[in-house]
């Protein structure tokens, strides 16, 4: 039922699990009229060829703004203030912007959520998925053309002959999905950022997108940074995650372990507020509060306002990043008191 | 149009029944030269007292359009819709206003759904300005006021601020406090937690089920989120194309479904709990036909890996979980005493996991 190849010819065996992309000690600072706000701070993490690394928050933890620092799209308002992204052992901060456009596309790839607002509508999506063969390799526009019906029929849009001349508005949510893979892949990257692909899909077109991410991804032998605020979704589809909270990292490793033995207060609460095997009416177990403000995050630790297990030295002392388990990092003084299967609410009392 | 009414379940515990409900829309021409769109195409369902039913389905599938017709936002075409055995399509006037007491709703977006331009209080008792004769005097709305502020977490002294002050989670109070400011009997949940944040939907959940306990409220819940539907719902009916294809328990339609598009779909929504992720994910194909030109007969047929000769040419009919062909289970009593039987519009309804060993057991002795 899910599809099969269709283009073999331009699959690039390369050494599995190399590091495509280091990120380290990334800070962004957005301006505002009332001083500079830090919306990432610190943030690191890795991502190898033909794994997908998930980076997982809820609204405004930074996630999308450090995908948008590590492809050099972000906002005016934004900017890089330290630290640095590798990709392939090239610190793209210190390129120059005509040597990051060359960069961008060939081999970092970007698939955003929302596929409406991303593709012109004024243009047929086929002179649009052209265009990087236009201006990456040189192509005519006819070459260019051929080029983009095989990659219509390599991410499963049926029938890519009659509808390379349409335009976005005549597909289908799914199939606009597909398309920005599509434009996201062409080149072949090393590297693809996933910003919520499936979010604004439904559940069965969702596992349809999720079929090829994975499928190309092992076909390119792509590193995938998959941006997602849905716990399920990292699960199933990545191999490490990196809990984010109010613009750090509050906890990463691989997602199996994290999952299963969460060291972070923050990643134990999510899994619990999950309703898995929860009895109808049941009360759930929830995170008090809400997420802090950007400008008001503060001193000492970001969870601190919502941890039940927060004390004087949370206050005090912003927690670092450290090995609390091998392969597994957490960002919290107190990481060792949750090193047992007991709930947040058992350890507190 | 009452007479029409199919009264065998309607005891006092029922509250709000909808019976063979269609709605069409007139459109711009498709491609086929067809411009009437029938979003809802014989819809039935009951909800009891106390009770909620899950609305799934993908977008598209009409449960916004049911949902905006249980709010007498959109006539039906034909079949009725009832509260108590009282349809609300004849009614006018003061009978009029007192149905739509009785039935409120909570919106998706809480940023998009409450003025910005007003107080939460005010927003919060603007209905008592259409409902005048629910409290008459300043001081009892005052007073209610406060009281539902408290209700829903919130503080008396938050009903000064404007929705902007509040996180996504306290807006979503807001507005469930407005739609409870009417004393309803039903609510309809449109995806009321899909705009929060995950650490926050647990809360709005708790609260939801908090108020329905203290006040006995029905809800009807829609949303595409089948791990909180399996959480918050007693009952669950499955759209798809303008049309119910599956209604059963929440257990009986998450654990046995009987459609092959239930299947489908709780077999595509990701798990985070790998014991229990299916051992081979249905990956459907395509997507969901345009509602202008619905397949002939069976409308899930296009996309189904079951689908023969028979599901073009004739509706499956609707049939329970035991003239289906499964063992028979006991039919639950569910609080509220709606009639919670298995039942669904198939052809080639799916196996129940668990017969093969039922029957070995009923072999057996």
């Amino acid at each position: 039922m899910t599809m099969t190849a269709t283009n073999e010819g331009t699959r690039r065996p390369g050494e599995p699990n190399r590091v495509v992309l280091r990120v380290a000690g990334l800070d962004v600072d957005i301006r505002t009229p009332s001083g500079e706000i830090r919306a990432v701070s610190g943030t690191g993490f890795v991502a190898r060829a033909g794994q997908t690394l998930a980076l997982l928050g809820e609204s405004g933890c930074g996630k999308s703004m450090t995908a948008k620092a590590i492809a050099g799209l972000l906002d005016p308002v934004a900017h890089v203030s330290g630290g640095t992204v590798e990709l392939d052992g090239k610190d793209l901060n210190r390129m120059s912007a005509k040597e990051r456009r060359k960069v961008a596309g060939a081999e970092l790839g970007i698939v955003f959520q929302d596929a409406l607002t991303v593709l012109n509508p004024v243009y047929p999506v086929g002179v649009q998925l052209g265009e990087a063969f236009r201006i990456h390799r040189g192509l005519s526009a006819k070459a260019a053309r051929k080029e983009a019906i095989a990659l219509m029929k390599r991410v499963g849009i049926p029938e890519p002959e009659s509808r390379v001349d349409a335009f976005p508005h005549q597909f289908s949510g799914g199939m606009r999905q597909r398309i920005l893979i599509a434009m996201a892949v062409a080149l072949s990257p090393k590297l693809l950022i996933a910003d919520e692909p499936t979010t604004a899909l439904d559940v069965t077109v969702q596992a349809q997108i999720m079929d090829l991410l994975r499928r190309l991804r092992q076909e390119e032998n792509m590193a995938v940074v998959l941006i997602t605020h849905d716990l399920a979704v990292v699960a199933e589809e990545a191999d490490d995650v990196s809990v984010m909270y109010a613009g750090t990292v509050a906890e990463q490793g691989p997602v199996e372990q994290v999952f299963a033995t969460p060291r972070h207060p923050y990643t134990k609460g999510l899994l619990e507020s999950v309703p898995v095997d929860a009895e109808r009416g049941s009360n759930l177990s929830s995170i008090p509060g809400s997420p802090p403000e950007l400008k008001n995050i503060p001193a000492g630790c970001v969870y601190q306002d919502r941890c039940p297990l927060a004390r004087e030295l949370c206050r005090q002392e912003r927690p670092v990043l450290r090995e609390v388990a091998p392969g597994q990092q957490a960002a919290c003084h107190f990481s060792e008191l949750l090193a047992t299967d007991e709930t947040l609410e058992e350890i507190k009392s | 149009m009452t007479a029409l009414l199919d009264r065998s379940h309607s005891g006092a515990d029922v509250a709000l029944e909808v019976h063979d409900v269609t709605k069409t829309f007139q459109v711009a021409r498709s491609a086929s030269g067809n411009n009437r769109l029938r979003a809802l195409d014989g819809i039935n369902l009951t909800v009891g007292r106390g009770e909620t039913l899950g609305l799934v389905g993908e977008s598209g599938c009409g449960k916004s359009t049911l949902a905006r017709t249980l709010m007498l936002l959109e006539k039906p075409d034909s079949g009725t819709v009832a509260f108590e055995g009282q349809d609300p399509f004849g009614l006018k006037g003061k009978e009029l206003l007192a149905w739509r007491r009785r039935v409120q709703m909570v919106f998706q977006d809480p940023f998009a759904s409450l003025n910005a331009r007003m107080t939460a209080g005010e927003i919060i008792s603007e209905p008592w300005a259409t409902h005048r004769s629910l409290y008459k005097t300043g001081r009892e709305r005052e007073a209610r006021l406060h009281e539902l502020l408290q209700l829903v977490g919130l503080r008396p002294s938050d009903a000064k601020k404007s929705p902007q002050e509040f996180s996504g989670g306290q807006r979503q109070r807001i507005g469930i406090a407005r739609a409870l400011a009417l004393n309803p009997e039903l609510i309809i949940l449109d995806e009321p937690v899909s705009a929060l944040d995950l650490s926050v939907q647990a809360q709005v959940l708790n609260l939801l089920n908090d108020l329905q306990q203290k006040l006995g409220v029905s809800y009807i819940f829609i949303s595409h989120d089948l791990s909180v539907v399996r959480h918050v719902t007693d009952r669950v009916a499955v759209m798809y194309l303008g049309r119910i294809i599956e209604t059963g328990t929440t257990e009986d339609v998450f654990e046995r479904p009987l459609h092959p598009y239930t299947a489908a779909l709780m077999s595509a929504s990701p798990k985070l709990d790998a014991a229990s992720r299916p051992a081979e994910r249905i990956v459907l194909q395509g997507e969901l036909p345009s509602p202008l030109d619905p397949p002939s007969g069976c409308r899930f047929r296009t996309r189904c890996w079951k689908a023969q000769d028979v599901c073009a040419t004739q509706a499956p009919p609707r049939r329970t979980a035991s003239e289906a062909g499964r063992v028979a289970l006991p039919v639950p009593t569910l609080r509220g005493a709606a009639p919670a039987a298995h039942a669904a519009e198939c052809h080639f309804p799916l196996e129940d996991p668990q017969d093969a060993g039922l029957r070995a057991t009923a072999a057996g002795t």
